[in-house]
């Protein structure tokens, strides 16, 4: 059985350019790059080049880039850096649709004294700026929102935001793990002061990210030790998953193109596909303002974890923000941010796409999928 | 991803019994659509009084589905004293275990049963109705329930209530009712935790025997061994007779027949059969 996999928001494919990139660093050039000896040297060499690729596609200069194991440590360390450099400033503003990786690092600071806000979304998942702009004052030391959402792809207005914060006197901090390599950037006409990005999403390995630290930003050091990444981020490189997600970001930059073209017109076949021939689904998340590799549709009356067990005997890969899937009890606390009704919330289906994502895949899914939910709603005693 | 049994992944996806009975004798329905599962259950009886016919419909996750799945098969053929005492621990042993996160899957099928039997008593008359007083407010659970599940399934903590009732799974408010609950059913048997000791059946098959020797061995004479510098190892069972060997300390104490009649074949006696004897196995030849 081929696996057919559209859940990319999850962890995508490496690249076979990206892992053949990696291979030689390994057993040939396995030295440090902070060693004197050329050996090591060529490895810093590599790190440079890595650290340009990535400044290349976000638009910034290498030296604001520091790598990090990956997108939960981005954003730990962008939220306690900025913390620990304006001690005095004791407020926090963010979403509630965050990933945990925000969201339970600031609902941490609750315990230490931190006046924390979890801005509210609307219905389809969007934020309201007028409420974040009356939160902002001289005590919010950092502002953090996510770029895009990663259950339902909705993008928010992040340049608009970054304004907003950045002028009342707050740093401002997105967590960009769903956009790097969707949407286009240029961070050097940007306000935004701090970014996350993680390696495994734009199809480099897992166990690296990145954080950009626009010059001229106030943040503490978060591993200290050595004198890797400027004294930001202690420790000897992962060089391998440097190269490769350097490597990562120089495709993603060749391809950004692709995403807007060749993946949005796939998802939206499916989409489409899906709510024409799936009586009571519906969308969830704003139609427009949505990264384009992404579509949650919800299926009234059946559970999601049956959905994707029964999708799984084909093969399909998808993901859901019913309780059952996440061992918790009650659905994913984004689908209850945006008010998503309970006959839904349970039901919702994440299908999440690729640039290797192919025409026969989507059109397998799009034959395989209703019947499933035809069968499930036989089962449901609220289907008669 | 969750660990299901080959027969849950069965009863999921080739669920014995669906749909609705005409006319039921009896009506089970539980759960809701907010709580993110749900079961309607409907039987008939013959003229023996014995559940001719039973279906289900269920809202929820594949052990969800597989619980009712099995409730039925479990119920058929059986008269209503009989079912009563069909419990959430028979559903999930016949499914051969849930992951303990999706106990409360075979508590809910207990409840439609309940609930359909109530419902039968009281000639159609009576729906379900939550008895006690309420203790989690998001899911709808009351302290009966709770006490009920605690008892059937010798639960010590709240994380296995809320895995069994999903009380506590929501906001968390109720989490010290539940814990005065438990220490109010437990007791003290809370200050000294004991395992459940071993059930022993009336006759038993073979395979279940030696599932209950190995049980025994290891939950009732290891440990004790153990405390000594000891262990034992069971090696082989023929009819009546169970060959162990011991290690460590024990291999070489001068007391261990004493050991062997007083403490391992007093306790399979006493958890597997009067008729069990023990006897050492012969000692291995060198190099082996």
């Amino acid at each position: 059985m081929e696996t057919v996999y559209l859940d990319n928001n999850a962890t995508t494919m490496v690249a076979p350019e990206v892992y053949e990139e990696m291979a030689p660093l390994f057993c040939e050039l396995y030295g440090n790059p902070s060693s004197m000896h050329t050996f090591g040297g060529r490895i810093a060499n590599k790190i440079t080049k890595a650290r340009r690729q990535l400044a290349d596609l976000l638009g910034c200069s290498p030296s604001e880039i520091v790598f990090t194991s990956g997108g939960t440590e981005s954003d730990n360390a962008a939220i306690a850096g900025t913390l620990a450099a304006y001690p005095n400033k004791r407020k926090v503003i963010t979403s509630r649709v965050e990933h945990q990786a925000v969201l339970a690092v600031c609902r941490e600071l609750e315990n230490q004294d931190y006046n924390v806000v979890e801005l509210g979304v609307n219905r389809s998942g969007n934020l309201d700026l007028n409420e974040l702009e009356s939160q902002l004052d001289d005590n919010t030391a950092l502002v953090s929102i996510m770029y895009a959402n990663n259950e339902t792809g909705v993008i928010f207005p992040i340049e608009q935001i970054a304004e907003l914060v950045t002028s009342a006197g707050s740093v401002f901090h997105t967590d960009a793990v769903q956009a790097v390599g969707k949407i286009p950037l240029n961070l050097s006409q940007s306000k935004i002061d701090l970014l996350s990005l993680s390696g495994h999403k734009l199809h480099g390995p897992k166990g690296i990210g990145a954080l950009y630290i626009k010059k001229g930003t106030r943040i503490s050091p978060f591993i200290v030790g050595g004198h890797q990444e400027a004294g930001k981020r202690a420790g000897t490189e992962n060089t391998p998953a440097i190269v490769g997600l350097g490597m990562a970001c120089e495709l993603a930059a060749e391809n950004i193109e692709q995403e807007n073209t060749k993946v949005k017109s796939l998802r939206d076949t499916l989409e489409a596909a899906i709510l024409e021939k799936c009586p009571a689904s519906m969308l969830n998340g704003d139609k427009d303002n949505r990264l384009p590799n992404t579509t949650n549709i919800s299926f009234e009356f059946v559970e999601g974890e049956a959905i994707l067990l029964m999708l799984d005997k084909f093969g399909i890969c998808a993901s859901s923000g019913s309780a059952c899937t996440s061992g918790s009890l009650e659905p994913s606390h984004v689908m209850r941010a945006m008010g998503v009704p309970f006959t839904a919330a349970h039901g919702s289906i994440r299908f999440s796409l690729s640039r290797y994502t192919t025409k026969e895949e989507i059109n397998f899914v799009i034959e395989k999928l209703p019947p499933i939910i035809v069968r499930l709603r036989e089962l449901s005693p609220f289907v008669t | 991803m969750w660990d299901y049994s080959e027969k849950v992944m069965d009863h999921f996806l080739h669920p014995r019994n669906v749909g609705e009975i005409e006319n039921p004798d009896g009506v089970g329905e539980v759960g809701s659509l907010a709580c993110g599962d749900a079961l309607r259950l409907t039987f008939k009886l013959d003229k023996e009084g014995r559940i001719a016919d039973v279906k289900f419909k269920t809202f929820g996750c594949a052990s969800a589905i597989a619980s009712s799945s099995v409730l039925t098969e479990l119920i058929k053929g059986k008269t209503i004293e009989e079912a009563e005492k069909v419990t959430n621990r028979d559903i999930a042993d016949y499914l051969g275990g849930l992951p303990e996160q999706k106990m409360h899957c075979s508590v809910m099928g207990r409840e439609a049963l309940e609930a359909a039997i109530e419902n039968y008593r009281t000639g159609g008359k009576k729906k379900h109705e939550l008895e006690g007083n309420l203790v989690c407010t998001c899911f709808g659970v009351t302290d009966k329930e709770i006490e009920r599940v605690i008892r059937e399934n010798n639960l010590t903590t709240v994380e296995q209530v809320t895995n069994y009732t999903k009380a506590g799974g929501g906001c968390g408010g109720c989490k010290g009712e539940i814990e005065k609950i438990i220490q109010k059913v437990q007791g003290d048997t809370l200050r000294t935790p004991v395992k459940p000791k071993p059930q022993k059946a009336a006759k038993l098959k073979n395979i279940r025997k030696i599932q209950l020797i190995q049980q025994t061995i290891d939950e009732q004479i290891r440990p004790s061994l153990r405390s000594h510098g000891g262990d034992i190892e069971l090696i082989d069972v023929e009819d009546n007779k169970v060959i162990v060997a011991f290690r460590g300390m024990c291999a070489q104490c001068k007391t261990a027949e004493f050991t062997m009649k007083d403490v391992v074949e007093a306790r399979l006696k006493e958890f597997v059969a009067p008729e069990i004897f023990v006897e050492e196995q012969s000692q291995p030849s060198q190099g082996q």
